[in-house]
């Protein structure tokens, strides 16, 4: 059906995009790879000769990183296990028939809007501080010693204050794949006699899995970056540093470009990972 | 047959649905109660619920001690602008992909898709320099860009997958009449795209409004947005909580009413099309 003038125009329109597109990935990825094997540290004079592989040796054998890694995959791991499993039982619960249904809707979403920073200094100030914040009235009120969320149970309370966060977004995907489930099928079992464990088990958990590896993997690469809600909580202390804020840390605090260079190309690998799977996963919906 | 609830069901449902639903949206809400109270009531144990004495104190002086109006309006522009500029190269790029599709179109989907998957903190310093030899280093210009960039894959694939749904018959049908390229874009397809475009801008204009990665990092004091203003909190003066609480409430009530409106269409533009 296209002429060949109509896909030459084609071509043009995209041309911005793409062009656009690959300079943001390739000059500042180049320059990464490139800083990668230098020692480079724009305080004491920057360039000072190029290093090899020791940068990408370093920075796995400083004693930060595995903690790092540690830290970041039990954040990860924590956020997942959570929002998923509270976005399903949300998301089925929200399915059923009741009163006011957008608006609890409106109220579940909520979080996803709010800006990261505010999320983490309000959680922080307002309710896990040991002194004022709200829990601590709660704990006392009780007659409980409070908590000091971000020290003692840091890695705990930033799992909470991304979950919060993230939960919406879990919920929100979950509940559309919810709703384009057959109720007919639903209620042949229903008559049927299927207990709703059943039901659960054998008809809404097979329907949504796919939309759950698709939240799975989304979150995975956004919760791999968090940063401003751990830059304005913890910064990174108490065990709460993860690889995204080891290397901000080494190029932008201690301005060693060279070794946070380093790191930055094993973020890029780690997240390109997560990314090949989901783009399988979006690249087989675009064939239908 | 619809399925036939009983009313005791019903309420049972309402109940716990509306339970956990004020649960999830209470820390907002008690950051709106907080903003209008004084900073001792702020703090009280126990704490006062809603029989206080309402202020705006707290909002007059964060205007007033911090310049609130201006971080606001570096807010609109940069996430405005990158929308904006965005959707400029945006929507013919997905309009040639959605309507003149060749055997590569997928592949280069998918490639916008991935360069959405680096890392920011791995081009962290190479932006960095870039942005200071090239005089971008806190001007809202920079910013500007760097958001376009970072959401314009994210704009192309929903828009995309708004337009591949307009029928291509209908297209066809206007040729049949002796439409041009022009009548046909402009009487065509330009209303049945415009939901579509919308809700690519509103979605944007979201994601934008609440970046917090480059907006940290790449201002300072002259084109902070909002993001990176109540960051500033983070240091001792953070401990004013009706203050703090003022400044938040004013830093997300724009987006939290944007928001309602595009629950549908976050779950598009996020999942890139593969949940709808």
């Amino acid at each position: 059906m296209s002429t060949k003038a109509s896909r030459s125009a084609a071509r043009l329109m995209l041309a911005p995009a793409v062009i656009l597109l690959l300079g943001w990935m390739l000059v500042p990825l180049t320059l990464t790879l490139i800083f990668s094997f230098q020692r480079y540290l724009p305080l004491r004079g920057g360039f000072q000769g190029w290093v090899g592989f020791e940068n990408y040796v370093r920075f796995v054998t400083s004693s930060a990183f595995w903690p790092s890694v540690q830290a970041t995959v039990i954040i990860v791991g924590g956020v997942l296990l959570i929002t998923v499993t509270l976005g399903i039982l949300l998301a089925i619960l929200l399915d059923q028939p009741m009163w006011g249904q957008g608006m609890v809707r409106i109220l579940v979403i909520a979080p996803f809007f709010v800006m990261p920073t505010v999320s983490g200094l309000v959680w922080k100030n307002m309710f896990m501080d040991p002194n004022n914040g709200l829990l601590s009235h709660l704990w006392r009120s009780v007659g409980a010693d409070p908590i000091i969320w971000l020290s003692d149970a840091s890695m705990l309370s930033i799992i909470l204050i991304v979950s919060w966060q993230w939960l919406p977004f879990a919920t929100l995907i979950l509940l559309t794949a919810i709703q384009s489930l057959d109720s007919e099928q639903l209620e042949a079992a229903e008559m049927d006699g299927a207990p709703m464990l059943s039901r659960f088990w054998h008809i809404i958990l097979p329907h949504l899995a796919r939309a759950i590896t698709i939240v799975i993997l989304i979150q995975t690469i956004f919760l791999l970056a968090i940063f401003a809600e751990i830059f304005v909580t913890t910064q990174g202390s108490f065990g709460t540093r993860t690889l995204t804020y080891l290397i901000f840390q080494r190029v932008l605090e201690s301005q060693n470009v060279g070794l946070g260079s380093a790191g930055g190309i094993y973020a890029v690998i780690l997240a390109n990972i997560f990314a090949l799977f989901l783009m399988r996963i979006v690249g087989k919906n675009l064939d239908r | 047959m619809a399925r036939s609830v009983t009313t005791q069901r019903k309420s049972l449902n309402t109940f716990i649905a509306w339970t956990i639903g004020l649960l999830i949206f209470f820390p907002i809400l008690w950051t709106i109660l907080t903003s209008f109270k004084t900073e001792a009531q702020a703090i009280a144990d126990p704490p006062v619920w809603f029989f206080f004495d309402w202020t705006l104190e707290n909002y007059r002086v964060v205007q007033e001690r911090s310049n609130y109006s201006r971080f606001l309006w570096n807010s609109i522009i940069i996430a405005g602008g990158s929308t904006i500029l965005g959707m400029i190269i945006a929507i013919p790029a997905a309009w040639s992909m959605a309507f003149v599709p060749s055997n590569r179109t997928k592949d280069i989907l998918l490639w916008m898709l991935s360069t959405k998957m680096l890392p920011a903190v791995g081009v962290l310093y190479p932006i960095y320099l870039i942005f200071i030899r090239f005089g971008l280093l806190d001007t809202r210009i920079g910013l500007t860009l760097v958001l376009m960039l970072i959401n314009l894959p994210i704009m192309v694939w929903m828009l995309y997958t708004y337009f591949k749904e307009i029928p291509g018959e209908i297209l066809e049908a206007a040729r049949m009449d002796g439409a041009g390229l022009k009548e046909e874009i402009l009487y065509v397809l330009t209303p049945m795209a415009i939901p579509g475009i919308a809700s690519t801008v509103l979605l944007n204009i979201i994601l934008a409004w609440n970046e917090a990665f480059w907006t940290l990092n790449l201002t300072a004091a002259r084109a902070a947005p909002l993001t990176a203003f109540i960051a500033s909190y983070s240091s001792p003066e953070g401990l004013f909580y009706a203050k703090l609480s003022a400044a938040s409430t004013m830093a997300i009530a724009p987006i939290l009413i944007l928001g309602w409106f595009s629950q549908k269409q976050l779950v598009r533009g996020l999942t890139f099309g593969a949940v709808k």
